[in-house]
């Protein structure tokens, strides 16, 4: 019954061949079969990447949209979460704390400072805590399909942009709100943001290998960043306030060089007239695209050095 | 029941003859081998499974002993398994629940890496799975389109196949329930949206894991036809199944794993009957 349904040529086991004294590795290099799963190089990672930009940004938006897909008013907390996050602030930092004292500008100009910094430090931020959870969140995804995984922490990152633009729309309007008026200044925005993106994809890379390897750190990740949060200068003027308490200068210098804090200033100094150089680190720019740089490359190349490992969760 | 079997399978047998044609005029070197799995062993590892008690303390104590595998536990799901498939086979892996099955083909695949040992494969195997996870939160259209996109097909053909697949899983007979999110369908719907985006695709190395037994019995039948379409692509097919008949049907050879270990590798009838001897104990 066996030969006439089965529609193949060859039976089941092979004839005697001169194949027969070679190891598995020796055969599989006579028939050019490679290693299942095995790591591609850089440059072949960094092609199949690309060859998947369509899968990465369909990803980023379907998530986004999903996100309150479950929520009534839907889509609408795209722009209410981090509008309700600058009102908390307001009220703890801004109107019981007196944070508001020192700011560039004066007491009225705290909530375009205020609101432009959560803005931006949340772009950061829920970078780095969905990037601990990008492998281990979609592992059903990574052990069905194959795809380069650098792909899930990328369009996570890819996914804060965009939900940063839904903010940004807020933004312009509070500004406009306060006779900040549109100017050429503006254009700034954009270096400032692909700096940040780049550096932020880096860091949601990093996060993502370790979160694979270590599921704890979704845990305790939120705590190192609310501790970044509070040392950034998010809600108060940073220089200001370490001067009050008679901080060294170059502890001033060493934490406004911060990644979080570079990326605010340069926002700030490009939306508000009142915020001007002397607000910020002198070496603001270079340290912006400095980070951007290293952390980009960097977290990349950490992130594929365990590519083949990822499934294993 | 050889009698029943032809009468079922006439459209198979029908179309068995230009199959023997096409594949005498491939193969002109019939012992060409697709797959080598060389003393392969896969290890999972299991957070929050472990033995003892998982209270606070207990979890220190294990911090600052150093002890191995805090908290985690290690499952051996395959154990030294060694084969080599030859282009143009069709072969079955039986074994019960849990034996190791669908981690051994998700190993062949790449998508699971290996302890010990190696695989390697004649370019990239594909796995068709009732497991392939979609996401759940998102609309069954968002998900042929990802998923789509995640195997490597180009937008413009994700479009151009888009309706081929929805129709092919029948998701839309009763409804427009495309549009709704994954989380709402029942999981034989579900199951067969994935298939359905799966096998949309041309594979080289084809590896099917219990897809044929979700489903009503007319998408059953429209899923073995499409099988038989891939498997006439396809240089090597696997076959995970429960059902003896569709492997008897599909397969000349059968591997027979219990426990991760590989208990029997030979021809579909042999095995089988030690097979069937094992189960109806």
């Amino acid at each position: 019954m066996s030969e006439t349904t089965h529609d193949s040529a060859v039976g089941v086991t092979p004839p005697p061949s001169p194949d027969d004294g070679l190891t598995s590795a020796e055969l599989a290099a006579k028939y050019g079969l490679s290693v299942s799963g095995a790591r591609p190089t850089l440059p072949e990672y960094v092609r199949q990447l690309w060859a998947r930009r369509h899968f990465i940004l369909a990803f980023s938006r379907a998530k986004l949209t999903a996100q309150y897909s479950q929520a009534k008013l839907g889509q609408l907390w795209q722009v209410a979460t981090p509008l309700l996050n600058a009102a908390v602030y307001f009220l703890i930092f801004g109107i019981i704390m007196g944070g508001r004292e020192g700011i560039p500008g004066g007491q009225n100009r705290y909530i375009p400072f205020l609101v432009t910094g959560v803005f931006v430090f949340t772009f950061t931020q829920t970078s780095v805590l969905n990037g601990v959870r990008a492998i281990s969140s979609n592992l059903g995804l990574v052990r069905a399909l194959h795809f380069p995984r650098a792909s899930l922490p990328i369009s996570i990152s890819l996914q804060q942009l965009q939900q940063l633009l839904f903010s940004m729309i807020v933004l312009v309007v509070i500004l406009l709100g306060f006779r900040e008026l549109p100017g050429f200044s503006w254009l700034m925005i954009v270096p400032v943001l692909a700096c940040q993106f780049v550096f932020n994809t880096g860091l949601a890379l990093i996060m993502a290998r370790l979160g694979s390897k270590t599921p704890d750190l979704a845990q305790l990740m939120p705590f190192i960043t609310r501790t970044w949060l509070y040392a950034s200068g998010v809600m108060f003027s940073l220089p200001y306030m370490l001067t009050k308490h008679n901080a060294p200068d170059w502890l001033v210098d060493v934490m406004q060089g911060n990644p979080a804090t570079v990326y605010m200033d340069l926002m700030r100094y490009a939306l508000i007239d009142e915020y001007g150089v002397s607000d910020m680190s002198p070496l603001a720019w270079p340290l912006a695209v400095f980070w951007a740089v290293v952390f980009g490359i960097g977290g990349f190349v950490f992130f594929w050095k365990a590519e083949e490992r990822y499934g294993r969760g | 029941m050889a009698v029943a079997e032809q009468t079922e399978r006439s459209g198979a047998t029908a179309q068995s003859g230009t199959k023997t044609e096409a594949q005498a005029e491939r193969t002109p070197a019939p012992w060409v081998p697709t797959v080598v799995a060389e003393d392969l062993h896969i290890v999972y590892r299991v957070y929050g499974g472990a033995k003892g008690r998982g209270s606070a303390t207990a979890a220190l104590n294990r911090i600052i002993r150093r002890k191995p595998g805090g908290g985690m536990r290690e499952v051996h799901a395959v154990r030294g398994v060694s084969f080599t498939a030859y282009r143009g086979q069709a072969i079955g892996l039986i074994g019960s629940n849990g034996s190791g099955k669908s981690t051994l083909l998700k190993a062949v695949a790449g998508l699971l890496p290996a302890e010990r040992g190696r695989v390697y494969t004649d370019g990239q195997p594909s796995l068709l799975g009732v497991n392939a996870a979609m996401m759940n939160d998102l609309t069954g259209e968002r998900n042929v389109i990802l998923g789509g996109l995640a195997m490597g097909m180009s937008r413009e053909e994700v479009a151009r196949r888009y309706q081929g697949i929805v129709d092919f899983s029948g998701i839309n007979e009763k409804g427009d329930f495309i549009t709704l999110p994954m989380r709402t369908y029942s999981s034989g719907m579900a199951a067969r949206l994935r298939f359905s985006i799966a096998a949309a695709k041309n594979h080289d190395v084809l590896m099917i894991d219990e897809a044929l037994a979700t489903g009503d019995k007319k998408f059953q039948k429209r899923s073995e036809a499409r099988i038989r379409e891939l498997r006439k692509e396809a240089g090597t097919v696997f076959l995970v199944s429960h059902n003896n008949k569709s492997i008897r049907d599909t397969c000349e050879r059968v591997l027979w794993l219990e426990k991760g270990e590989l208990l029997l590798d030979g021809p579909t009838d042999e095995v089988l009957k030690e097979y069937e001897k094992f189960t109806s104990k």
